[in-house]
């Protein structure tokens, strides 16, 4: 706690504290959707309609621009979650255990409609609803350790300590994340390797990608809007007692 | 010289505050009596002590520095509700436990368990014994480790009235050699010689 | 007292209070032998069926078993006392769990090798695959004993915790799972299994290094 240089200190310090932290994410909220409704459109639009149909895969293909953002987004999450967890179990600062626990539902909603796009995807091209494929399997495995996660920090009365659970399970996770992902890859390399991450040369078409880099985009922003919403509800469930809370209910009341 | 200071100590449970801006100030030879009603927080300050649970705020210190762990746990002594020793050994062998984990005390095996009146119980197992001599089987460990500080969480309960005469006087001995004591207790303690501060927190 | 000295004594009290409790060490492995036998009354007798799929079963049994026994753990300490006892020891706790872990698992995970040849002829896995199932559960189940503390530690003050700690530890075996059961497959159809023994070495040492440190801290979270 005392390691910290200064002004890193006092940046914390300031957002960590709740009313602050509640006040600002009140004003930065119209931006944010504003900015996610805008991406999001531009995204679909590009996505849907003005990229060209795959000549292999037709229109089916296009299921990619909810599929690959979410399956990104559920592991970003995660290691978000971890990271905001580890900063809560090291500076003891409450926002960031919420914060962390705040993330997990919607991390997990992000695998799981990568799971499901996945299989839907999956069915015009392989034939079936589900392959046991590297991929699908990681993100299956990924959504159970979010259900632990989420289980784990209901399991626990005491939400302080719960919070400091998932902190320690988030940690645990993301560190056996890249095992976890390299024995299943191992286990399994039936799947086409990854296509958008190759950099020297892209095997996507640039206005297949412009679309689908707005969606990721779009994904983002969606994740920052829940993520802040819930934790300003967690965060006036936690100070319910706190005179902050109080003065600015009774002073909407009036 | 040994001191451990809580400042501005608050504890808050389940929406309930239990104590707020606590704070206290004991040194060698004291003995700290927590008092209150059952669920005024007591046990809960005692655990917080043990840095078992944070407090909501506040700090603790040991020495006038914030709470080390391996340098403040090599000087206390805790025993709670639960008495920590297992039912499937015999007294010999948990004592030889708590001794392995702790540091070499004032006492050996053989003086402490005479001391408790359970000399001679050596090779019984735990589950033979009554709830008073397990207890005080449980306050044999304070006397075979090293240690300043003892926290003691009801430690009359299920003794007799030798029992607790005999705590009482082990209580006296260990503040007479510059030991301190944190306590609860439901009994009014009969102590002579000794300082002792009391807090209620109810 | 020395770390050396509380980390033997405290194996060394497992140890015998699981002599002392018996069913401790019986019950994972009845278990284990029980799960296996079902296998063959559930798919039918066919050697080359239950030849073909007898590593998958045998892990998948040993994982179950695994962490079937891992409530008792920390459960008995952390229901007596031990444990804060354990906790407030000014020796690092880290060591201490590691201690307790390695008990565990002389206890609950070292008998499944020795039934393993057993079951291996109940499923008529060729003799020269043996060595290589011996050598993965023993690399192997050491892990899941270290993994499945992280789960207990994490649960052991919930009064109901049998169900989330499925939960928590299934999902992080799935790389013992992967590469011991494909070791075993491989060496039935003779091909060199090296890689996958490499890997679960490693796995093995790292989780040595790294599983103590969320274990104490969850336990300090869990005493609370």
């Amino acid at each position: 706690m005392f390691l910290i240089p200064d002004p890193v200190g006092r940046f914390f310090h300031r957002m960590a504290s709740p009313p602050h932290f509640y006040a600002f994410t009140e004003r930065l909220m119209p931006w944010l959707v504003s900015l996610f409704v805008l991406l999001t459109v531009a995204g679909l639009y590009g996505g849907l309609y003005l990229a060209p149909a795959d000549y292999q895969q037709g229109d089916s293909y296009r299921i990619i621009y909810i599929h690959v953002p979410s399956a990104w987004m559920s592991l970003f999450i995660y290691v978000v979650m971890a990271i905001a967890g580890a900063i809560g179990l090291v500076w003891r600062i409450k926002l960031a255990e919420i914060v962390a626990i705040s993330s997990a539902p919607v991390g997990a909603s992000f695998t799981f409609i990568a799971l499901v796009t996945g299989s839907l995807w999956g069915k015009p091209m392989w034939g079936t609803w589900w392959v046991w494929d590297a991929r699908l399997t990681s993100e299956l495995i990924l959504l159970f350790l979010y259900l632990g996660v989420i289980g784990l920090y209901g399991a626990i009365d005491d939400k302080r300590t719960a919070s400091r659970a998932v902190a320690i399970l988030a940690l645990v996770g993301v560190v056996n994340i890249p095992v976890i992902h390299y024995s299943v890859e191992w286990w399994n390399t039936l799947h086409q390797g990854p296509t958008v991450t190759k950099m020297d040369k892209p095997s996507i078409h640039v206005s297949m990608l412009i679309p689908l880099l707005l969606m990721a985009l779009s994904f983002k922003f969606y994740y920052l809007i829940a993520l802040l919403q819930r934790t300003r509800t967690e965060l006036l469930l936690r100070e319910r007692n706190a005179q902050w809370v109080k003065t600015m209910i009774l002073g909407s009341k009036q | 010289m040994p001191m451990l200071e809580g400042i501005g100590l608050s504890c808050i449970r389940d929406d309930r505050l239990l104590f707020e801006e606590l704070t206290f100030k004991l040194v060698s030879g004291q003995i700290l009596l927590l008092e209150g009603k059952n669920g005024s927080g007591k046990t809960s300050l005692l655990r917080i002590l043990c840095g078992f649970r944070e407090p909501d705020a506040g700090e603790i210190r040991w020495c006038g520095d914030a709470v080390n762990d391996s340098q403040f746990l090599a000087q206390m002594a805790y025993v709670g509700h639960l008495d920590g020793v297992k039912r499937e050994l015999t007294v010999l062998e948990n004592l030889k436990i708590a001794l392995a984990l702790g540091n070499t005390g004032h006492y050996s095996i053989d003086e402490a368990l005479s001391k408790v009146h359970l000399a001679g119980y050596d090779d019984v197992l735990v589950q033979a014994l009554s709830a008073g001599q397990k207890r005080r089987l449980s306050l044999a460990r304070l006397l075979i480790t090293s240690n300043v500080l003892w926290i003691l969480d009801e430690p009359f309960t299920s003794l007799d009235k030798q029992g607790i005469a005999l705590i009482e006087a082990l209580m006296t001995e260990h503040c007479a050699n510059g030991g301190m004591i944190v306590l609860t207790s439901h009994h009014e303690i009969e102590l002579h010689d000794v300082d002792v501060q009391r807090i209620n927190l109810s | 007292m020395s770390l050396s000295h509380a980390f033997f004594a405290i194996i060394r009290r497992d140890l015998v209070l699981a002599l002392r409790r018996r069913s401790e060490i019986a019950n994972p492995l009845l278990f284990f032998v029980l799960v296996i036998t079902l296998f063959p009354l559930g798919i039918g007798a066919q050697p080359h069926l239950l030849q073909a799929i007898a590593p998958g079963i045998i892990w998948v049994s040993a994982l179950l078993a695994a962490m079937l026994s891992l409530d008792s753990l920390f459960r008995s300490d952390f229901d007596d006392g031990s444990l804060e006892q354990i906790l407030l020891s000014p020796q690092p706790t880290t060591v201490l769990v590691l201690g307790k872990i390695i008990a565990h698992w002389l206890v609950t995970g070292l008998p499944l090798l020795i039934v393993a040849p057993l079951l291996a002829v109940f499923l008529g896995m060729p003799s020269h695959s043996l060595g290589i199932l011996l050598l993965t559960l023993l690399l192997g189940t050491p892990v899941l004993s270290l993994i499945g503390a992280i789960g207990v530690a994490l649960t052991v003050g919930l009064r109901r915790g049998g169900m989330i700690l499925s939960l928590l530890v299934l999902p992080l075996y799935v790389p013992v799972l992967i590469f011991a059961g494909n070791a075993v497959q491989m060496a039935s159809a003779g091909l060199p299994v090296d890689a996958q023994i490499n890997i679960l070495t490693s796995i093995l040492f790292m989780s040595l290094v790294l599983v103590p440190l969320p274990v104490a801290a969850a336990l300090k979270m869990s005493i609370n």
